[in-house]
Formats: structure tokens, C-alpha cells, sequence
């Protein structure tokens, strides 16, 4: 365990130094990251501006959905996609060849080779957001209800991670799928908006097929007080489930791997 | 000049087939990429589910739904990947082959875009039907100048949006972190286009900003051509405004182009 704590914690120095290099992207990144708040917020103000509540969801409460999708965008970006589009690209090349060499588990290593540092300016944009939206709503959540809700914003990373291991692990056999991580967040993008705003269908298909849901909205239930707890256990432990299930879909993915080397 | 013309012309059916089997072979690939722009169904919903207590800013539920099915068919046939095609060309080295032949690649990548568009009709064509039968048609016009003025807007909004991704692709002639850009264009993309909102719901300042954008032209103009009725006068004068778009633009990217390939050095083996 001390060992793949040490490993992440290289290859965060090494993310960070090439981070470093390129010290003009923090202005760059900062100027994105504010407008790219600035967008996902404007479906929310123009029909906030019209409407006071849909389907019992008013603008504090929305906007607290956002925040925990400008979040989870942050971890998806910073976190899981650069590790996940190197891997890919490493299995077109071949060179995965000297990951499996690695006395390390091949996952961890993967899973953690490369991190965006800059996307923090979201994950703080994100914070702003839910501090807006406390005060707007004119009361703050109690301990018990933060403690829930960040327990649940890591579900939710988690439960992410996982559909983007199970993604990633297609690769080892379809070879050129590098857009199917396009795909999955263009899927990703409808998270922004709590989940019993769309029609019945979508909520079917958002919680139980690609549990977006779970990642957003019932996160942002948790702090807003209003999840009951058989919900919050359902989460967890579907995020388990996908967890378990991602792991098998890897390990199965790694024994019909055939190296693009020559 | 003249033979390098009739030169391209005769290349073009060749250049069409090639197309055509690139996107048979990379069809997982291809069908990924469609699945991507599949984004307004789901605005649809949303917002059909808001009409639903009343009409929004003269927006009832059917008028949404013509709006998105409209955008979902605009985007399927002007969307292509050109921009990361040739990021990857220029990254891997492949490049070197192209500019080899003796045609301008703008030529080139033109056609091995539009050898897509039939496979993108097969998703589009649906759309079409479900558009003019359901109730949604109350929301398409009935003017027959309108209609017919419909496919040449769409294929100048297809010109624009190719142009504006080769200019792009271009760019990474010049810059290492062009995959930025091109999320960035994404971003500008859907605010200024009509992609995620009608533009006349957007708050006024950013109407007037999109108004003289060129985002408008690759999504917007087409479907409102398709789903308003407009004034004559008015929807010349949007055609003639695409039109000089589309000229500016595709100056704009061969020029682009013409620069960037000088700088070119061939990687790979």
C-alpha cells in the first residue's frame, strides 16, 4: 500500500513539474475554467429567469447540482482522462508493453500516470459555486449533511472512475477508441442538470444504465438535506458494484492483450 | 493552373471512394462520433419537460422540439472531425504522404469528409421523417422558398464549419496544445450557434455578441430557415451573410494552411 502511495505521489511531482514548464497554461487554464463556468451556468439563468421552481427544483438548488458537476469535471479532466487517453495511446503504440513489465499492479499505475494540476481552478470555481448557492438559498447545511455530501462527492468520483476504466479497458480489444472518452462526456455533460428535471425515460436510463445521477444530483441531495438514507446506501454500494465490476472487465481486458509492438 | 484544376477533378471520384471505405473501416469509430451529437436530444427533453407548465418565451413544447430535432439534423450533417484528423497527421508524421500528392490537401480532406455524409444521412433521415410527421411539424415552415433554400444553407454551414476546423487543424502547424483550441471552439461553439439554446433565449448581450460571430452561420441560420417563417428580405439577407462567410473563412484557412505547411517537418519513419 506504502509502495503505491509513493507511485502516485512521484508521478503527481513529475505532473507537476511538466506543469510547471508550461507556466503560461495557468493563465490560460484560469481564463477557461471561468468561462467554462460562465457556460455552464447560462442554460441555468435563462430558465431560472422565467421559472422559479421545475419539478421542485429551484435555483439554489440546481445550482448546488452544478457545483457538484463543475467538481466532478474538475476530477474527471485533472484526474481520470489525461491517465486514461495516455493509456490508450500507450496501447496503440505498444509501449504498454512496460507497464505490465512494472512489479507494480498495472491498473494503479496506469490510473495515475498523468494529472492536469491547473484544473484546481474549477474544483475552486466549484466551491464558489456552493458557497453562492448556501447563501442564496439563506441557510447553511448542517455538519452531518457536508460530511454525507463530500463522502458522496467521492462515490461519485469513484463510480466515474470506474466507467471510464471499463471504457479504457474496450480499447485493449476494438484498438482505436480514443473517442469513446468523448462520448462518455458528452454523456457526462447531462449530470449538470439534477436528474428529475428530464422526463421519466432519461431519469430511468441516467440513474440505473449510466448512473450520472448518482454522481450529481443525489450528491447534491445529500448537502441539501433532502436524500433519504436507503438512497445514499444504494449509492454507495452500487458504486461498489461498478467498482468490482470494473476491476473484472480490466483484469479480463489485460489477458487478451496483445502487444501492438513489433 | 488549368491542369492542376481538371487535374483535382479527375482525382475527386477517387478521393470520394477512399473516403467511403476510410469510414467503413474505422465504422466503431465513425458511430462513436455520431453518438457524440446526440446532445440536443437530451436539451430537448429538458425543455420540453420545462413547456410542459406553460410556454417559455413563446416557446411551447412543440416549437422545442422542431428546434432541437432541426439542430440534432443540422449538426449530423455539418459535423465532421477534420480538425483532429489533422492533428494527428502532423503529430504521427503522415502529413509527409499527403503533401506529397499534387492536390491542395483542403481538397483532399474536403472529400474524405464528404464521403461521411451519407452514413451521417442514414441517422439523419429519421430525424426528417419523425420532424414532419409528429406534432412537431406545427413547428417546421411551410414556405416553399424557405424549404428549398434549406439544403443550400445547410451545405454553406457545413463549408463554414469545415473551414473553421481546418483552420484549427492548421494551427497545429504553429502550437503544440491545439486539442485546447479545440475544445475551446467547442465551448464558443455551443453558446454562440443555437447548438445548446436558441440563440433568442440567450440574455440580450450575448444575442448581439453571437449576431456577429460566425457560430451562427455553421447551425442557427439553417434551422431557422427550417422552423421560422421569415420576411423575404430577411432570409436573403441571411444567405447572403453565409455566403460571405463561407468565402472569408475558407480564404482564411487555405491561407492559414499555405503558412503552416512551410514550418512542417516530418516526424516518424
Amino acid at each position: 500500500m506504502r509502495k503505491y502511495l509513493r507511485l502516485a505521489a512521484i508521478q503527481l511531482r513529475i505532473s507537476l513539474a511538466s506543469a510547471m514548464a508550461y507556466r503560461a497554461n495557468f493563465l490560460i487554464e484560469g481564463v477557461m475554467a471561468t468561462a467554462s463556468l460562465g457556460l455552464t451556468l447560462l442554460p441555468l439563468i435563462v430558465l431560472y429567469g422565467v421559472r422559479a421552481d421545475v419539478n421542485g427544483w429551484d435555483l439554489p438548488s440546481a445550482l448546488v447540482v452544478m457545483a457538484y458537476f463543475t467538481g466532478l469535471r474538475a476530477v474527471l479532466e485533472g484526474l481520470i482522462s489525461p491517465s486514461l487517453v495516455d493509456l490508450v495511446e500507450r496501447i496503440r503504440s505498444g509501449s504498454f508493453d512496460y507497464v505490465l513489465l512494472k512489479p507494480v499492479d498495472a491498473q494503479a499505475m496506469v490510473s495515475a500516470s498523468r494529472y492536469e494540476p491547473w484544473k484546481v481552478f474549477d474544483l475552486l470555481g466549484a466551491i464558489a459555486l456552493l458557497i453562492y448557492a448556501f447563501y442564496k438559498r439563506g441557510s447553511a447545511p448542517s455538519p452531518a449533511e457536508i460530511g454525507l455530501g463530500m463522502g458522496l462527492f467521492v462515490a461519485g468520483a469513484l463510480a466515474m472512475y470506474a466507467l471510464w476504466i471499463v471504457c479504457a479497458a474496450a480499447s485493449f480489444w476494438v484498438g482505436r477508441l480514443d473517442n469513446l472518452m468523448y462520448l462518455l462526456g458528452a454523456i457526462f455533460d447531462t449530470g449538470r442538470w439534477p436528474v428529475m428535471v428530464l422526463p421519466g425515460a432519461w431519469r430511468f436510463i441516467f440513474t440505473f444504465v449510466i448512473p450520472i445521477a448518482v454522481m450529481t444530483t443525489f450528491p447534491a441531495m445529500a448537502l441539501l438535506g433532502t436524500l433519504k438514507a436507503t438512497t445514499a446506501l444504494a449509492t454507495i454500494g452500487g458504486t461498489f458494484a461498478l467498482l468490482v465490476v470494473s476491476r473484472l472487465v480490466w483484469r479480463a481486458a489485460i489477458r487478451s492483450y496483445t502487444s501492438a509492438s513489433s | 493552373m488549368k491542369s492542376q484544376l481538371s487535374r483535382t477533378v479527375r482525382a475527386l471520384p477517387t478521393l470520394l471512394r477512399i473516403g467511403v471505405a476510410e469510414t467503413v473501416a474505422y465504422r466503431a469509430e465513425f458511430i462513436v462520433w455520431i453518438l457524440t451529437t446526440t446532445q440536443p436530444l437530451i436539451m430537448m427533453s429538458l425543455w420540453t419537460s420545462v413547456a410542459r407548465g406553460g410556454s417559455f418565451k413563446g416557446y411551447d413544447a412543440d416549437a422545442f422540439v422542431a428546434y432541437y430535432l432541426a439542430t440534432l439534423l443540422v449538426r449530423q450533417l455539418t459535423g465532421n472531425w477534420v480538425a483532429w484528423q489533422m492533428m494527428e497527421e502532423i503529430r504521427m508524421g503522415t502529413m509527409a504522404m499527403r503533401l506529397l500528392r499534387p492536390i491542395h490537401p483542403f481538397v483532399t480532406y474536403t472529400a474524405s469528409q464528404v464521403a461521411a455524409l451519407p452514413f451521417r444521412s442514414i441517422i439523419a433521415l429519421p430525424l426528417v421523417v419523425i420532424l414532419l410527421v409528429t406534432s412537431a411539424s406545427s413547428g417546421v415552415t411551410h414556405d416553399p422558398m424557405q424549404l428549398a433554400m434549406f439544403p443550400l444553407s445547410i451545405a454553406m454551414a457545413w463549408l463554414i464549419t469545415f473551414a473553421i476546423l481546418f483552420a484549427i487543424g492548421s494551427l497545429a502547424f504553429f502550437l503544440t496544445q491545439t486539442m485546447a483550441i479545440a475544445t475551446l471552439y467547442f465551448g464558443l461553439f455551443s453558446l454562440f450557434s443555437g447548438y445548446l439554446l436558441p440563440l433568442d433565449l440567450l440574455p440580450t448581450p450575448i444575442a448581439k455578441i453571437a449576431a456577429v460571430l460566425p457560430f451562427r452561420f455553421t447551425l442557427s441560420v439553417p434551422v431557422e430557415i427550417i422552423t421560422r417563417t421569415l420576411p423575404h428580405g430577411e432570409l436573403a439577407r441571411l444567405l447572403a451573410a453565409q455566403v460571405a462567410w463561407t468565402v472569408a473563412l475558407i480564404a482564411f484557412a487555405v491561407w492559414l494552411w499555405n503558412a503552416g505547411v512551410r514550418r512542417f517537418e516530418s516526424v516518424g519513419t
